[in-house]
Formats: structure tokens, C-alpha cells, sequence
């Protein structure tokens, strides 16, 4: 899950990393209040998951209300690269006399943290890559030993920070190491870090990505989970449990196991039709779990076929069949379903498809994953 | 022979009691595999259809001379029942569990390296692993394995997808394939057993062949791949790669499959392991009848 950036600075506040008094805002009175606690003269920054807000507009300075109020009208609602502003973050203006780059990452191929750290913060850290590589420090941590300060400050005087910000920043990147480890972070940068004409180091942004996985022992993430921008099917989705993204083609997918599911994507692409969405019923997916995919499924009016890949592992195939004539008498479906089932107790399955009296033109069976696919997208022509 | 197990492999299970531990243990016995044990704190003495459980994995191993475990136990729960395999003295650790935190599965890799360089753990969230014939640990359903025969030629899988494990067992089984041994390593950002371990164990087998590859989207685990391939694997290839269709950021299901910053596309995968000379599939049928030319031509 992305964080706002207000999300991931109250995330790092947490951990103790400094960052700038401020409040959040939906509204512009609601702004003007938050600029009055954070005390002039703040910054109004809008909250979109998207590079490129200040370029766009979507970072301006205000030194009283009346500058509060015709920054914060034109940020709100604004459209930022396909993001509308629904928030906006209004925070204490910070003076700045260097900007840095710090991000903590997992590095799958060498399984180990990943610190990467630049005195040149502020831009994008791809284009620095790019164009000064060695401008870039890249250090790896053992996570069962962790970061000491000392490893820490090395690493910061590597990277060519200037010294009276050496022991600040060897700080916070303790700090902001807790918080992506603790924390449960797929990513956790500040760019920038800035330094402050009086010598504090502070966290002038925030970028965090939460581990999905480590839900189960942060109950705080909850609030995050609330402003999460889905579309209407990825929320119904979401209250049913189900891995589900959608797209804009026409064929229904529903598939388990997330390697399936990728690949009838990519079938239903050869064989000449564009899938609606991807659908990952997961493992051991029972009758309730189909029934609510095909609910989700069925809610896309742009759906024209239904495309149902089983290969039973864990899943068992008589529990898929069960949950999709349930569902055929539960809700009445708008498109017509294409199965193919194999694996666990699939021949159980077909049976109970076979035998549950529902006409061939609403739920047919195919044995290989090529011919159904092929059935569905002609299917999806048809309608 | 077969890599990593075989059919004198004794397998107890952590968490038989449990709904998919007890289901896919007994599925597992029922194979034929030697399940000789169950794990669940607090039941010892009990017994699930004759197969004793005991307290903990090191009672497990001292009363049944277990060499294999069987992780089917949630995902809080999984990294401790890991490293309490590994230090009963476990040779090779199955875990299936879904959902096991990225950075849980970093200490336990960062753990077993440290202190159990010889346990090699499978997973966490994969399918687990078939020696048809031999062994079956996991949830894969053994009867869709086709049997290896003594002169060959026989086929090593090893896929990232548990469900396209299977739809590759079940297409070689429609095309007559023998297979020596089937593993599936898991798509999560830190499985404990890499495609290059297998490759590594494939290419000295000497029951196995040719090697089938199932990949997927997302980190660089085929990449590194198709390095090893082209320095060390002389036994022929082909090879899936699943997302081609699947939209940048977007996280398709496994935490592993997502393409971030142009990187860990399939179409650079497939490039990659095409360059190191393996045959390229585009859907999981394909690369299997490819496998069919190469196993006429042996």
C-alpha cells in the first residue's frame, strides 16, 4: 500500500524522524486552520501518489490566509498527470540549506537491505543514476545485524555530505532504517532530506510503500486503508478479500494462483481479446470466495464474457463448482461463464457443473486454457 | 535420482492438524510419500489418521528420523516454525504459507545463511515439490505428474507460479513427458531456493534431461537466471514467462510479480533467457510443446 505523503511523514513521525509542524486539509477553511497551527509561512502541497507535483503546480508558499485560501482553492481539485486533488498538506515552511536523498529498499536479488544515499537530493534519484552514478551510495545491511550509527556515518561521509550534517544524518538514517524495518516498509525515501540553515537535519518529504503482508500486526495502518484511491470494483474487491486490478478489455477473468491468473491474461491477449481485470481467487478458495468474485466481475458493465481458470493445487475444484452455481442462483449474471477446471478434484467439479441443470449458453466447460480462451474472447465479440 | 528428495525422504508435517496441513499431508501420504510425523504444540500423542504428532519438531526428528518438513501453519506463525526446522537439524524445509511479511522472509534467508547454511528452505508461499513416483511434498495433486522412466528422456520444472507448476505437470503428462523432479520455488520477494539453485541441481542430475523454466514479472531472479544458464547449464531449455500483459505498478497478486521503473519486464526477461539459448513459449502450453521437440530430439 502508498502512503500520501502526510501519511508517510505521520508514519515517520512515529520513528521519530523530524519533520515539518502541519495538518492535512480537504477543505480551504480547513486549510487556512492548519496554516494558523503550523504558524506562517507554510507550504500547501497536494496529496497525490504521482511525481511531479510542484512542476504542475501543486506546491505553492503562503504567507498569510488570504495567500492560504487562493492556493489552497486552486490545488484542490486540481488534475495532476490523471490524479485528482482531494487533500491537501499544509506544513510550516522550512528553510533549506542542502538538500540530500536517502531510501531504504529490499534488494530481492541480493536479499539484503538496500541504503541508498546521495548529497544530491531534491530531483528525481533515476535521472541521478543516470547522469552521476557515483554520486549515488549504495549500502547493503544484513537484516539480522542491522545498521549501526557507525556504519551509518560512514556511509554519509561516502556519499560526500558536507561535514556539519554528518552526525544528523547518520541519525535519521538509524532512525529511518527502524521505521522501514519495524515498520513493515517496501520502501521508505526522503527526498529531500534537507539540512536547515540552523543545523537540523529533517525529513522535507515522505514516500513510503507498507508490506501488505504485515497488516496482520499494524493496526495503525488501518486509517491508510481508508483513503486508499481504488475504483469501484477494486473497493467491492477489497471487502471480499479477492487480489483483484482492473482494466479496461472485456473478458472477466477469474483464475487462482496469481501466476495463472497473469498467464490467461496473456492468453486472452493472444488469442485476439483484452481482459477486463485481473482476479486472483488465492489458494484454497471455496464456494463464498467464488460467489463474491463473481459478484465483483459481474458489477464491471463492460464485462461480455466470463473466463473462469482453475488448475486445483490447494484449491479444490469441487468447491470452485459448488461456488459458481451458488452464485449463477444468487445473482444474476450479465455475461456468460467459460470454465476450465483441472487439478484437485476436479473431475468432482465438472460433475457438479454438469449436473446443476444450468443451460450450456451460460456456463460451458472447456478442457484446455487456449480453447477456452478462445471461446471467451469470441464470446466477448458476440454480446 | 531426483534433486533434492527422493523416495526415502521422511516428511513430518508442521501443522497437521490444521485444515490444509492435515488435508494436503494425507494427500501427500496417500502419494506415497513417507509422511511419518505431524507438528502442533500441545498435541503430542495425539495422532491424525496413524500419523503421530508430537510437541516439537526436535521430538519429531529424535522419535521418526524425519529429513524433510512440511510448513503448512500461518503466516505469524511461519518464520519461527522455519527456524525451528532448521535447528532440529531439518535438510530441506517446505514451506507453503501465503502471506509471510517481506521483511520476516529476509531474517529467516539472513538467519538460515548464518546458521543453517545446509537446510534448504522452499518458499515460504510456494507449491512445494514432486519427485513423481517418489515424493510429494506440498499441494500439488501428484496424479497430474507424469512418471520418469529409467532411459529417459526426462523433464526438471521449476516455476515461481504454483499454478502454473501444475498446468505444466498436466501439459508434459499430455505430451508423454517423463518428469525427474518438479519444484516450485514461490513468487515472493525472498524465497529461500533460487531458480539458479535448481538450474544447479538440474544440470547434475542424472535422471533429468532437459529443464523447464516458468518465470514470471517483477525482480530480477530470471535475469540472473539466464546468466547462470549461459555459463553453466549444458542440458537444453525452454522456458514461460507469465505478465506480458500486466500493467506497469501494479502489483499482480504474488508481492514479488510487479514492474516498477521499467524493470522486471517480461519482455526482458524472455530477451535474457533467449540470448542464453533457451526456447521461449509464449503461454504455458507453447513452452511445453516446445519441450516436446527438444525431448524427440535427445
Amino acid at each position: 500500500m502508498d502512503l500520501f505523503e502526510y501519511q508517510g511523514k505521520q508514519y515517520f513521525a512515529r520513528y521519530d524522524i523530524a519533520v515539518s509542524a502541519g495538518g492535512v486539509a480537504l477543505t480551504v477553511d480547513e486549510a487556512v486552520k492548519q496554516a494558523e497551527l503550523a504558524q506562517y509561512p507554510v507550504v500547501i502541497k497536494a496529496q497525490v501518489q504521482v511525481g511531479g507535483r510542484g512542476k504542475a503546480g501543486g506546491i505553492k508558499l503562503a504567507n498569510n490566509a488570504d495567500e492560504v485560501r487562493t492556493h489552497a482553492s486552486n490545488i484542490l481539485g486540481m488534475d495532476i498527470k490523471g490524479h485528482v486533488v482531494k487533500r491537501i498538506w499544509v506544513e510550516h515552511a522550512s528553510g533549506i540549506a542542502e538538500e540530500y536523498y536517502a531510501s531504504f529498499t529490499l534488494d530481492r536479488s541480493a536479499k539484503r537491505h538496500l541504503l541508498m544515499l546521495s548529497a544530491q537530493g531534491g530531483v528525481e534519484i533515476e535521472q541521478v543514476a543516470v547522469t552521476d552514478p557515483t554520486a549515488i551510495v549504495k549500502l547493503y545491511v544484513n537484516p539480522i545485524e542491522g545498521l549501526s550509527l557507525e556504519t551509518a556515518q560512514r556511509a554519509v561521509v561516502d556519499a560526500r555530505i558536507s561535514q556539519k550534517a554528518i552526525d544528523g544524518v547518520a541519525a535519521m538514517l538509524v532512525k529511518l532504517y527502524e521505521c522501514f524495518t519495524k515498520g513493515d516498509c517496501d520502501l521508505a525515501e526522503i527526498n529531500p532530506l534537507i539540512l536547515k540553515p540552523n543545523g537540523e537535519v529533517h525529513a522535507l518529504d515522505a514516500k513510503v510503500t507498507l508490506d501488505d503482508n504485515a497488516a496482520f500486526r499494524h493496526p495503525e495502518w488501518d486509517e491508510y486503508r481508508a483513503t486508499e484511491e481504488l475504483d469501484e470494483r477494486e473497493k467491492l474487491a477489497r471487502e471480499k478479500n479477492l487480489q483483484y486490478i482492473g482494466l479496461d478489455g472485456t473478458v472477466g477473468i477469474i483464475a487462482n494462483g496469481a501466476g495463472l491468473a497473469m498467464s490467461t491474461l496473456d492468453v486472452v491477449n493472444q488469442v485476439g481479446g483484452r481482459a477486463a481485470n485481473f482476479l486472483d481467487i488465492g489458494g484454497g478458495a471455496n464456494a463464498e470466495l467464488m460467489t463474491a468474485a463473481l459478484e465483483v466481475i459481474n458489477s464491471d458493465t463492460k464485462v461480455k464474457s466470463i473466463f473462469i481458470n482453475i488448475f486445483g493445487g490447494i484449491t479444490r475444484g469441487d468447491e470452485v463448482a459448488k461456488g459458481i452455481v451458488e452464485a449463477m442462483k444468487r445473482v444474476k449474471l450479465r455475461a456468460p461463464i467459460v470454465i476450465r477446471l483441472d487439478g484437485t478434484n476436479a473431475i468432482e467439479g465438472r460433475a457438479i457443473i454438469a449436473n446443476a441443470g444450468i443451460d450450456e449458453s451460460r456456463l460451458m466447460s472447456r478442457s484446455t486454457m487456449l480453447d477456452a480462451a478462445r471461446v471467451a474472447v469470441d464470446l466477448a465479440g458476440k454480446n | 535420482m531426483a534433486i533434492f528428495v527422493n523416495e526415502n525422504t521422511k516428511v513430518l508435517v508442521q501443522g497437521l492438524t490444521g485444515g490444509q496441513g492435515r488435508f494436503h499431508g494425507l494427500r501427500n501420504r496417500d502419494y506415497g510419500t513417507q509422511v511419518v510425523a505431524g507438528v502442533t504444540p500441545g498435541k503430542a500423542g495425539q495422532d491424525v489418521e496413524g500419523i503421530p504428532i508430537y510437541d516439537s519438531v526436535d521430538a519429531a526428528v529424535a522419535a521418526t528420523q524425519a529429513t524433510a518438513s512440511f510448513i503448512a501453519v500461518p503466516p505469524k506463525a511461519a518464520p519461527a516454525a522455519i527456524l525451528e526446522a532448521a535447528r532440529a537439524g531439518i535438510g530441506l524445509i517446505v514451506c507453503i504459507t501465503e502471506g509471510v511479511p517481506a521483511q520476516d522472509e529476509a531474517r529467516v534467508f539472513a538467519t538460515l545463511q548464518r546458521d543453517f547454511p545446509k537446510a534448504r528452505l522452499l518458499g515460504p508461499n510456494c507449491p512445494g515439490i514432486i519427485s513423481p513416483g517418489k515424493c510429494n511434498i506440498g499441494i500439488t495433486a501428484g496424479e497430474i505428474a507424469a512418471l520418469p522412466t529409467k532411459t529417459g528422456p526426462n523433464v526438471g520444472i521449476v516455476s515461481r507460479s504454483g499454478t502454473l507448476t501444475y498446468q505444466a505437470l498436466y501439459e508434459l503428462k499430455q505430451l508423454n513427458i517423463g518428469v525427474s523432479t518438479c519444484v516450485g520455488i514461490g513468487g515472493d520477494p525472498v524465497p529461500g531456493t533460487s531458480f539458479v539453485d535448481c538450474l544447479a541441481e538440474f544440470q547434475s542430475d542424472p535422471e533429468t534431461h532437459a529443464i523447464i523454466m516458468i518465470g514470471e514479472i517483477g525482480g530480477t531472479a530470471e535475469e540472473e537466471a539466464a546468466e547462470f544458464i549461459t555459463n553453466h547449464v549444458t542440458k537444453p531449455m525452454s522456458a514461460y514467462i507469465a505478465g506480458v500483459t500486466a500493467p506497469a505498478g501494479k502489483k499482480m497478486g504474488h508481492a514479488g510479480a510487479i514492474v516498477s521503473g521499467g524493470k522486471g519486464t517480461a519482455q526482458g526477461k524472455m530477451d535474457a533467457l533467449r540470448n542464453a539459448g533457451v526456447m521461449i513459449g509464449l503461454n504455458p502450453t507453447e513452452a511445453c510443446e516446445l519441450m516436446s521437440q527438444i525431448v524427440l530430439a535427445l
